[in-house]
């Protein structure tokens, strides 16, 4: 099905040629999170739920306001809660949705292995299609903010897709849609980016003197932006990268192992599938998995020693 | 509400006290946040604990649960003190100049009339002075020593900014920074809202926290205006329908009370209703009281209410006590008094204070009837679910009724919002299985009734014989005819007596300006007449023109009364008809009439040269500083300690707590003292629940899963509590075991120079639903109301907290 | 007067003109393709305008449907997000709003009635004329029995206090108002709703 839609393709995981960009005339769009009005109430992530019929599990109260505990195949936005002292000892609660920032330069399409199974528009948004991902779990390591998560019940890889059936008939992602406060916006990139430029002086009238953008230049800068009240410290928002790296991996896996390895992929990927029609998914690609964390294991290895 | 939600964006000064706005109504809430942007707004918050909404706000004052009389009386001196009040707007629209009767006294916490035996007062002195004429004696000069304004002075010259931080808690700096950004807001061109919700009206002072804040508002001129007003952010979708309709014991539709005993007929209830006016030359409403009475009359009975039977004045209940509210009805089960209960879409088990004390109240009934889309846990009380639910059902004799009903998706029908809009929805669905609606059971069990005393005869049936039954389908009214017998229609041919224009009989009203006290017309609730015309459903409007983009919307759906959209709007304009604010009028005159943006709240042509003052709902026709009769515990607000309080009251220690509360023997026994319970605790919502219904909704409960109190990092320490461990807490009445959130957003209050402890208790959890199991915070709330309007206690109380060790089964 | 729904949304604090979502997808030929990939699951929906059921801000819902009201199929709510035409929520909903589908098809809605007699450890199903029917008797029985017609004084009061109601919060004001006429009629005291809690 997917390759009906190739013609939006400007970047494509795996693959060695850059597609046409015979549709690429679209404006690239970003999601634009202003954090200073966020009030963490996850309208966010109900709706994100409900659109794409997500359902976790039900957990436990684990002493914050972070529910589900962490992202998951089922969790494609999750807010975040951290109580910070400033440094004139009043408390800030800085509350922060997280997902999936739609890297300009996505880490995890570089990482994957699969040919086709991370995909860029070219408005920008990295989706993962689904029917191509061999769940080795490179893109959770290709990526810097940590984002994707591996089904166990089908072996692939998760993430927010910024709603790509919605940006596709004209409508915001659902999450924009249902934020009370108009704490997340959608946009073009270029309006978001003035629409921060204003919240920003505001907030530095409000005192907020190192208000900001984060829009990291490190990942060619994100689709998904945040207007930080203290952007010189993006860490204070439950570890929000102050400097977002691709894993060094995903350079060795480019220039030394991926040749090799897509060979291996190719073959594992193959081998998966025999298996599946004869045994079932779980175990073949629990192998697949451990094979993928040796070979990331072992360049990481080689690329810090 | 006053005004609309979006007319918060027109605020300057934006506060929240007595409610958490961002995480109990988050869409409302995005006009906060539209007034910090579009307008420069700040956003100050008062609250025990720092919350989603503190997280925005421009600025966060911590106070003790149940002072806020104290906090805002403090305002109040400091507003008059510094001179920061509206002047002009309190002289022309508030009872400032107003004579108080000499015999009007505040001794020692006590105001004048206290009898200690019944514990109420006698509220005869609490009045105006009058002239021969019948009207309030004034002095327009503020010389008077007994003028209202010199009173107020008097009354809040004790509320030092000293002595507001040894009662709140709340630092000297931070309270006084608060003032300044209110006062700010004295400026005839600028304007705070208050926005508040059960965090004032859960207390025995309640409805005193908030008139403390009202009044506040009128010293600002902040009433009227856009921007201003007092916001009540009511909790349910139809809650404000529920009281508009008069579901509640002493109400009728329309805010027309249930007569007493003591109105042994219909001239002696009217002779104290139609108030005159007391001021020369005022507009008094009520004085159309009688118009309202007799047509609602008319819708309920037809033709059998005349002339002659006084309306059937005598059909209606009369009242011995003031009120059978919930906690007296729980009060009346548990003394046997009691032998059914009907709960329609209420969860009293979850809902009500000492939940011990409604199980048992549920077990001694005869018979239980809940109506419900949802498996409730009061329909499953006598059901054993372990620690959370102990029951013997054996033991427990109550017939149970749980009847399925149809949920909002599945009908017809409108919702009255906070703001006063009514709005009519749509069915998109049928109901599951074989749930049936409200409609449908209610008339069932009437037929069914009405046929038995057809049949049997029986106590007095002629009111159940007689109620009108009008309806195309008797066995399920269309909501669309329900909807018109409330509006209203004409009985017979009306002329209009000033343009001549004929009403023809049976035509659906206009409004309630047409209304007769002869029985020639009909309306089920005046306050609603005009939602559904002859031009159709007005309800159902959607056009969402918004003139001046300045929130009004004037015709998007219906707004009572008359579809106005701010009340007092008249006050919105200077005494000669000029927009205090010319940036955002409401209302003002033009020189032949009253023009802009909303229904004038005012006679549409009346000059302002005629010196009508805009308060016309009240007989002197002004906003009260001073309450005259209308308060239980007194008509100026002053500091009482909650019924559980960890402290002495510094002001007057012989009267520590509300001296009208109502407490019932068996519920004072339940009461905790401090030496054992020295924990302050208050009850409330988080923003992914609500009540006890999204818990059986799976999305909700993965949202928060499992019931949890928030303690904070101190008083963890030395309990030795970690962060997600579990707990016990202890009230008089009941324990909680569950988890703790250990958190910097509670801090220890220094109250009179003491460390004191809050613990947040959050109120979702039960035993039905997909969430997990949890006891229930009302096991711990005391049984005390407020004492104008019963409403529990569930703000402030005291409780015990300890470390514990998981529950085996958890 | 008639307004088109991009006409009328202002986005909250988005001063500047905004580029239309249409022009930020898949371009103008591109929709039908790119849906192939994520199916849009409304395109056969039907909409319905509602009010959500929870607080009194009173957001502005749209209820989509699956079905299209053909006789031969019942139809059944897929999917629930904010109209944004509603002045006041403007299509934004928060957690709850956000999260209507689940209540609607919560798995303890109840759809029959039942009925638990003294001592019974269980519910049982039973029809709705044993329940009403059965309701009606006990009402009727307990009122016969306890009502009061005159006060000691002698004064007519005509009131029932040993049956009460409790009242719901999310009914509808024609429910409230046939509720209030049905409990009044038999001179019923007790009566009461959610204002306080």
């Amino acid at each position: 099905m997917s390759d009906l839609q190739s013609q939006d393709y400007v970047r494509r995981s795996a693959s060695t040629m850059t597609p046409p960009s015979a549709r690429s005339h679209e404006e690239q769009v970003a999601k634009l999170i202003d954090v200073s009005r966020c009030i963490g109430c996850k309208a966010c992530q109900t709706a994100c739920m409900e659109w794409n019929d997500l359902r976790p599990e039900i957990g436990h109260f684990e002493g914050t306001y972070q529910n589900p505990a962490d992202l998951g195949p089922s969790v494609w936005t999750l807010m975040k809660f951290a109580e910070y002292e400033n440094e004139q000892g009043n408390l800030e609660w800085l509350i922060r949705k997280d997902g999936c920032m739609h890297c300009e330069d996505p880490g995890c399409l570089k990482a994957c292995p699969a040919p086709g199974a991370i995909v860029q528009y070219a408005n920008g948004i990295v989706d993962f299609i689904s029917d191509k991902c061999i769940g080795c779990g490179y893109c959770v390591k290709g990526c810097p903010f940590d984002i994707p998560r591996i089904s166990k019940t089908d072996h692939k890889s998760y993430k927010c897709t910024l709603c790509s059936d919605r940006v596709t008939v004209g409508l915001e992602p659902a999450c924009v849609k249902a934020c009370p406060t108009g704490a997340i916006m959608f946009g073009s990139k270029a309006d978001m980016t003035h629409q921060a430029e204003e919240r920003i002086i505001d907030l530095k009238s409000r005192g907020f003197e190192k208000a900001g953008l984060y829009d990291p230049a490190e990942v060619g800068g994100t689709h998904v932006m945040y207007v930080l009240h203290h952007a010189d410290k993006p860490s204070l928002y439950s570890g929000l990268p102050d400097k977002p790296q691709i894993s060094p991996m995903v350079t060795v896996w480019k220039g030394i192992v991926k040749p090799l390895a897509m060979v291996g992929v190719a073959m594992a990927a193959l081998a998966g599938l025999f298996h599946w029609v004869a045994e079932g998914p779980n175990e073949v690609t629990e192998a697949d998995e451990a094979e993928g964390e040796r070979v990331l294991r072992e360049s990481e290895t080689e690329k810090s020693s | 509400m006053t005004n609309t939600w979006q007319d918060i964006k027109n605020a300057n000064v934006v506060i929240v006290m007595g409610g958490n706005a961002a995480e109990a109504h988050p869409c409302g809430f995005k006009w906060v946040i539209e007034a910090k942007i579009e307008n420069g707004a700040k956003l100050v918050v008062v609250d025990p604990r720092f919350t989603r909404t503190a997280s925005v706000a421009d600025y966060y004052a911590p106070i003790r649960p149940g002072t806020d009389i104290a906090f805002l009386s403090g305002v109040m001196r400091y507003l008059l003190e510094k001179d920061a009040i509206q002047h002009e707007y309190v002289r022309a629209y508030t009872n400032a100049s107003l004579i108080v009767k000499d015999g009007f006294t505040f001794t020692d916490g006590l105001f004048s009339g206290y009898n200690e035996d019944t514990q109420t007062y006698d509220r005869s002195s609490w009045d105006y002075e009058l002239d021969k004429d019948g009207f309030a004696k004034a002095d327009d000069t503020w010389q008077d020593p007994r003028c209202v304004i010199n009173l107020l002075k008097q009354h809040v010259s004790r509320y030092t900014p000293e002595m507001v931080s040894r009662i709140c808690g709340t630092p000297q700096d931070k309270f006084l920074h608060v003032c300044e950004l209110i006062a700010s807001t004295a400026a005839p061109d600028k304007a705070m809202t208050s926005l508040f919700a059960l965090g004032w009206t859960q207390h025995s002072v309640g409805a005193q926290n908030i008139r403390s804040m009202a009044m506040v508002q009128l010293l600002l001129g902040n009433i009227g205006v856009a921007g201003g007003g007092m916001n009540a952010l009511r909790g349910h979708s139809n809650i404000q329908g529920l009281t508009d309709v008069g579901l509640l014991s002493n109400q009728m539709p329309g805010y027309m009370n249930l007569p007493t005993d003591k109105e042994t007929d219909f001239d002696v209830y009217m002779s104290t209703r139609q108030f005159k006016p007391l001021r020369p030359g005022q507009i008094s409403y009520y004085q159309n009281t009688r118009k309202l009475f007799v047509s609602f009359m008319k819708a309920l009975y037809g033709d059998a209410a005349t002339q002659e039977s006084n309306w059937a004045y005598d059909w209606l209940p009369k009242l011995d006590i003031p009120l059978y509210d919930i906690i007296k009805a729980f009060e009346m089960m548990n003394n046997g008094q009691m032998t059914g209960y009907i709960c329609q879409g209420f969860n009293p088990l979850q809902a009500f204070p000492d939940r011990g004390k409604i199980r048992r109240g549920l077990s001694k009934l005869k018979f239980l009837v809940t109506m419900d889309p949802l498996d409730t846990e009061t329909s499953r009380f006598w059901q054993d679910f372990g620690p959370q639910n102990p029951a013997n059902s054996a033991e427990i004799q109550t017939e149970v009724f749980q009847l399925p009903v149809t949920c909002f998706a599945e009908e017809n029908g409108s919702l009255v919002n906070s703001a006063r809009w009514l709005q009519w929805h749509w069915k998109a669905a049928d109901g599951p299985g074989k749930s049936m609606s409200d409609i449908w059971i209610m008339s069932g069990i009437f037929h069914r009734l009405r046929e038995l005393y057809r049949k049997e005869g029986g106590a007095f049936p002629d009111p159940l014989l007689n109620l009108t039954w009008k309806y195309t389908d008797p066995i399920s009214p269309d909501p669309e005819e329900l909807a018109k017998e409330m509006n209203g229609r004409a009985l017979a041919d009306l002329t209009d007596p000033a343009s001549g224009a004929v009403t023809k009989a049976g035509t659906l009203l206009d409004g309630f300006g047409q209304l007769r006290d002869d029985g020639t017309t009909s309306s089920g609730c005046w306050i609603f007449s005009g939602c559904f015309t002859e031009k159709g459903n007005q309800m159902a409007r959607r056009d969402a023109t918004d003139p001046r983009e300045q929130g009004i919307a004037p015709n998007w759906a219906w707004a009572w009364p008359a579809n106005r959209r701010i009340l007092y709007n008249r006050a919105s304009a200077d005494p000669s008809g000029k927009p205090w604010n010319p940036a955002k009028p409401v209302i003002s005159w033009n020189g032949t009439r009253w023009v802009g943006i909303d229904v004038p709240d005012y006679t549409p042509t009346l000059d302002p040269s005629k010196g009508v003052s805009p308060f016309i709902m009240n007989d002197e026709g002004l906003g009260r500083l001073f309450a005259r009769k209308l308060m239980a515990e007194g008509p100026f607000p002053e500091h009482y300690e909650p019924l559980e309080s960890p402290v002495e009251n510094l002001l007057h220690p012989k009267v520590k707590n509300n001296p009208a509360a109502r407490v019932f023997p068996g519920d004072r026994a339940a009461f905790g003292s401090p030496d054992k319970f020295p924990y302050v605790a208050t009850t409330y919502r988080l923003t992914e629940h609500f009540h006890y219904w999204t818990k059986h909704g799976l999305m909700n409960a993965i949202l928060q899963p499992e019931e949890f109190i928030e303690i904070g990092e101190v008083l963890a320490k030395e309990k030795g509590i970690e962060q997600g461990g579990w707990v016990k807490v202890t009230s008089k009445r009941g324990v909680v075991v569950c988890k703790a959130y250990v958190t910097k957003r509670i801090k220890p209050l220094s109250v009179d120079g003491k460390p004191t402890h809050v613990i947040g208790v959050p109120i979702h959890w039960g035993f039905t639903g997909q969430a997990r199991k949890g006891y229930g915070a009302n096991t711990l709330t005391p049984s005390v109301g407020d004492a104008n309007t019963q409403t529990p206690e569930f703000k402030a109380f005291l409780v015990n907290v300890e470390k514990t060790s998981a529950p085996v089964a958890a | 007067m008639a307004l088109t729904r991009r006409e009328f949304i202002k986005l909250t604090g988005l001063g500047l003109a905004a580029s239309s979502l249409g022009m930020l997808g898949f371009g103008a030929s591109g929709v039908a393709q790119a849906a192939a990939v994520r199916p849009f699951k409304l395109s056969r929906a039907t909409e319905t305008r509602n009010t959500c059921t929870y607080c009194s801000v009173a957001c502005g819902i749209l209820i989509y449907s699956m079905g299209d009201g053909a006789k031969n199929a019942r139809s059944n709510i897929i999917h629930i997000e904010g109209d944004p035409d509603h002045p006041v929520n403007r299509g934004t909903l928060c957690p709850k709003g956000s999260a209507l589908l689940d209540v609607v098809h919560a798995p303890t809605r109840l759809k029959v009635p039942r009925y638990r007699p003294p001592g019974g450890t269980e519910f049982k199903d039973v029809s709705w004329d044993f329940a009403l029917d059965r309701i009606a008797r006990l009402m009727k029985d307990d009122r016969d029995k306890n009502f009061i017609a005159k006060n000691a004084a002698g004064t007519t009061v005509n009131r029932w206090t040993s049956v009460g109601m409790l009242a719901a919060s999310a009914s509808s004001s024609e429910t409230s108002y046939l509720t209030w006429k049905v409990v009044r009629s038999l001179g019923m005291v007790v009566f009461d709703n959610q204002a306080r809690v």
